[in-house]
């Protein structure tokens, strides 16, 4: 299992647009990718469970990878997170 | 009866035309037992295959009204309708329940909106039309019904509760003139989709249920909606699109070209303002600059004198927003119809002619200094030019560049930077346009008042309502001055222009062109009107 901090840019928060981007991200890993944000334990498969966490600007949260690709996983992640999401 | 009902504007314009009112069909779902719940899942694997082609198809449809980025949304409900959570719960229901898809789905549907529309977020809010707008797609795929069968055949104005993403793409969209919704916010797609479209769209209207098929108006500049208008309304709600239509025309057929004549005499055109929050008209209708601002406001708005900092940030943040452009500023027009408690200024038989503007300036250089000192101080920000209002005289003239002499000195002392300063005078008064030549050899440029102009050259007082039918401006003494101003200000080396309302009066622009006219200032919304004229003109005809 790996994980790394990182802080949501999108100016909004993390909002349908960008969650749907995340999601076409995270559909490609191989990993069971997880976002910890507070207390809240966030699937990021599931477009629904990222939004619902309704992360905003400027939050930071872990990512957690953990199985079969999880370092390259982790990495594809935070890129795109970091470069905003499409936006 | 007329019925009025205020809502939130959330893009202006008028729109006039029947109501009709958009019903959602939440289709009804019945529990039922099932004995089969792997055939129940092979339905909902059929019916999610489906729904995701016709996403991919509004999808499509919305990249080419909407933009991509607006259309994204339905590529958002092809991921949630995909989504693990989503299909888990209603596969769980099936399985552990043994009910029958239809009502899995409305079950989990109704559950992930309840999730979103109790978050403290707006926006979040707003997703749970997301969660129930796919969710109805399934449901509705699986009974076998199709997609929508609103098509009216008239232009209409939509009114509804709320419109889903899936709802306005599938409009015909040159049939809405309108739309008109209970719910939705600025952020919704219908908001978007409005802004896109270019008509009228309210939100938060409390409509009537029966409106249906009824005569409507909707104000988008108000923010209100009317049925069954009284004739009064409808006739001025028309005038107002009339206005709107003209208006929107003029900015797309004559916004950035030049003010020229077809035989290539040119013109600038500029603005006149009263406060700052007018800069955005000027710039939105392609102002030239701005030939008269009128600095009394400062005064006018207060209960003591502006002091020289309050009146530096106001230059300041007109000369920025103008990016250079010139901004002709007139220094306090105090006085006559404009009275101020604070300046002490005893009451006159006839103030008209009476202590008022250069002056009072003159009387209390005081006053006069700490506005020159902002306006210099401002200079460096932009183009800046001062003119003085109700000149008589070359004396008065020579007095101001002393003070202005003195003013400059006095910054030049501080160490304060500014840059020279055209200088400029009204003519507004008969003795001004008398002596109009030799205000060429003091001056860099000549400005016409024509509203005072007209009403000192007639002897017509401006306010008495009984002499309005005498009042013209079109009077051949006061089109004689102009001329006359126009050839004295070009001999001494000034450049000429007009600031009041004959300006923008179109039935005389060739007439100002004739005589060399270099500039009309007008109020922000004629510049494009004044533009179109200019453009029409050939000055070798006639």
């Amino acid at each position: 299992m790996v994980s790394q901090k990182v802080v949501i840019v999108n100016k909004s928060g993390i909002h349908a647009r960008p969650a749907g981007e995340l999601v076409k991200v995270t559909k490609l890993c191989t990993s069971d990718t997880l976002m910890l944000y507070g207390e809240k334990v966030i699937n990021m498969k599931s477009i629904l469970n990222i939004m619902a966490a309704a992360v905003r600007q400027g939050t930071e949260v872990t990512i957690q990878c953990d199985g079969e690709g999880e370092e390259q996983d982790l990495k594809r992640i935070i890129e795109a997170i970091n470069s905003g999401l499409g936006e | 009866m007329m019925q009025k009902f205020e809502g939130k504007s959330v893009y202006g314009g008028i729109a006039i035309g029947k109501a009709l009112v958009f019903h959602k069909k939440e289709d009804q779902v019945c529990r039922k037992h099932i004995d089969d719940p792997d055939n129940e899942i092979k339905r909902i694997y059929r019916a999610t295959d489906k729904a995701k082609e016709e996403l991919h198809k509004l999808y499509v449809k919305a990249v080419i009204e909407v933009g991509e980025a607006n259309a994204m949304i339905f590529e958002v409900h092809q991921m949630m309708m995909e989504d693990q959570d989503y299909v888990d719960s209603i596969i769980h229901m099936i399985k552990n329940e043994k009910i029958n898809a239809e009502y899995a789905i409305a079950c989990t549907g109704d559950n992930f909106a309840q999730l979103f529309s109790s978050m403290d977020d707006d926006y979040m809010k707003e997703r749970a039309a997301d969660v129930k707008d796919i969710s109805n797609r399934l449901i509705k795929i699986l009974l076998g019904k199709e997609d929508n069968d609103f098509i009216p055949k008239e232009p209409y104005i939509l009114v509804a509760d709320d419109l889903a993403p899936s709802e306005t793409v599938q409009l015909d969209k040159n049939k809405v003139l309108a739309f008109v919704t209970r719910k939705g916010s600025t952020n919704s797609h219908t908001a978007i989709l409005a802004r896109m479209m270019n008509i009228p769209a309210l939100i938060g209207v409390d409509f009537d249920e029966n409106c249906d098929g009824k005569a409507a108006i909707v104000d988008g500049y108000e923010g209100t909606f009317f049925l069954e208008p009284t004739t009064e309304i409808a006739r001025s709600m028309l005038e107002k699109q009339k206005d709107d239509i003209r208006k929107k025309e003029l900015l797309q057929n004559h916004k950035g070209k030049e003010n020229i004549t077809k035989d290539g005499r040119k013109i600038d055109i500029y603005a006149n303002i009263g406060s700052v929050s007018d800069v955005a008209n000027v710039l939105l209708n392609d102002g030239g600059g701005i030939g008269l601002f009128r600095s009394e406001f400062l005064y006018l708005e207060k209960d003591t004198f502006p002091t020289e900092e309050e009146q530096f940030i106001t230059y300041k943040t007109v000369l920025e927003n103008m990016a250079g452009k010139k901004v002709i500023i007139r220094t306090l027009d105090i006085g006559a119809d404009k009275q101020v408690d604070y300046f002490g200024l005893e009451k006159e038989e006839n103030p008209a002619m009476g202590y008022r503007a250069i002056r009072i300036c003159l009387k209390q250089p005081d006053i006069f200094r700490t506005q020159l000192r902002a306006i210099y101080r401002a200079s460096i920000y932009g183009t800046v030019a001062i003119m003085y209002p109700m000149i008589i005289s070359t004396n008065e003239v020579r007095k101001i560049k002393e003070i202005v002499q003195s003013v400059k000195e006095e910054l030049s002392a501080q160490a304060i930077p500014f840059r020279e300063v055209e200088q400029g005078v009204m003519i507004e008064t008969p003795a001004a346009v008398m002596i109009s030549d030799l205000l060429a050899e003091e001056v860099d440029f000549f400005s016409i008042g024509t509203n005072d102009l007209t009403q000192y050259t007639l002897a017509i007082d401006r306010q008495n309502p009984r002499l309005d039918d005498i009042y013209d401006g079109h009077h051949p003494a006061i089109l004689r001055m102009i001329k006359m101003v126009v050839e004295n200000g070009h001999k001494g080396g000034c450049w000429v222009g007009i600031c009041g309302e004959l300006g923008a009066d179109t039935s005389l622009t060739q007439e100002f062109l004739k005589m060399g006219v270099d500039e009309v200032s007008v109020a922000p919304n004629f510049i494009l009107g004044v533009r179109e004229k200019v453009r029409s003109l050939d000055l070798r005809e006639s």
